[in-house]
């Protein structure tokens, strides 16, 4: 009898000791390395999604590039929707602090990103719910870089920092 | 003895990482104890306070007016600054001073916040950079634990005329 009982508390130590490495440890590389998505919505086509509704991208997304708040022009990254907190928003960024982008269907027609923020925008304009609706970003909203596509399998690929042409207007002279 | 030393190392190196880990959890998920600078906060939080923060309800999106928040800086993500929330969606904000005559109003937009230091006349916040996103905020501050002669719950808003009354 006290032979079993034994057995049963060691289980149940080691399991507790486990637990308690596992957990902090897998939650703190899902939330400062790196974890996966699931990209929805046809506001990125053709670059994620270009098949629509009937197959989700997952990608790549790399908290530990962007620790630094560092983003370069063209880099796809994912933040926080300023007008929904609870939401993410999977966009290209355009342009940085210092930079004037010519805007496509905001009140002004140009927009000189004040400091701290950059401007987002989805590749595919008019289904897009980007910085030409909510103005530009604060870089504290950024989440992560989406670095590759991982699934479905014929679509893996690295995701490449492509600044599509004559979206910027003048860019800022600092380097 | 090498092995020895080597086994020592990494036993070392992943007692650090654990404790790092879970250190991490608790200051995203749970709370920490936070140092204040500067005067915009006076005379409810001091310069070179500690006051302990939750970041509870922002997980649960049950910040609320009169709640003193700290957040990322929105022009410089890599500073925080604390002031108390304002208004929230929707709320409508005088942006001009209460003794101006022409006072002027504007809503908050969705999905952002309207924060104000306490000490209005030395502080930089809402009324210089507009309303924030709500995804900026970190935490809420809830207690002070130094210096002592003032420990316990965080007083009211010295400002009650800047909250709105509808």
């Amino acid at each position: 009898m006290a032979q079993s009982q034994g057995w049963v508390k060691r289980y149940f130590k080691a399991f507790c000791k486990g637990f308690f490495v596992a957990v902090p440890v897998a939650v703190t590389f899902l939330d400062r390395v790196a974890c996966v998505a699931r990209v929805e919505g046809a506001s990125m086509q053709p670059s994620l999604n270009p098949g629509g509704s009937q197959s989700s991208d997952v990608v790549l997304l790399n908290h530990w590039k962007v620790r630094n708040f560092e983003v370069q022009r063209g880099d796809i990254v994912s933040l926080v929707s300023p007008k929904n907190p609870e939401q993410k928003i999977i966009k290209r960024v355009i342009a940085l602090e210092g930079d004037i982008v010519r805007t496509i269907g905001h009140k002004n027609r140009y927009v000189k990103v004040p400091r701290g923020h950059i401007w987002v925008e989805g590749d595919h304009h008019g289904h897009s719910f980007d910085s030409n609706s909510f103005g530009p970003v604060s870089l504290g909203l950024l989440h992560a870089h989406a670095t590759h596509i991982l699934w479905p399998p014929e679509r893996w690929q690295k995701l490449e920092s492509v600044l599509p042409p004559e979206r910027l207007l003048v860019q800022s002279e600092e380097e | 003895m090498i092995r020895g030393a080597l086994g020592k190392t990494f036993r070392l190196v992943g007692y650090t990482i654990q404790y790092g880990c879970i250190a991490h959890c608790a200051f995203e998920y749970v709370g920490g104890v936070v140092m204040c600078s500067g005067p915009s906060m006076e005379p409810t939080i001091k310069n070179s306070d500690i006051v302990f923060a939750e970041n509870l309800s922002r997980h649960f999106y049950s910040i609320q007016r009169g709640d003193i928040v700290i957040a990322k800086s929105p022009s410089d993500p890599k500073s925080n600054i604390c002031k108390r929330v304002i208004g929230l969606e929707g709320d409508k904000i005088l942006t001009t001073s209460s003794s101006d005559f022409f006072k002027s109003h504007s809503y908050v937009p969705t999905g952002h916040v309207w924060l104000e230091g306490d000490n209005l006349q030395n502080s930089t916040d809402s009324r210089y950079y507009g309303p924030i996103p709500y995804g900026l905020i970190r935490g809420r501050i809830f207690f002070k634990i130094w210096p002592l002669s003032d420990f316990g719950f965080l007083r009211d808003s010295p400002n009650g005329h800047r909250f709105s009354d509808d």
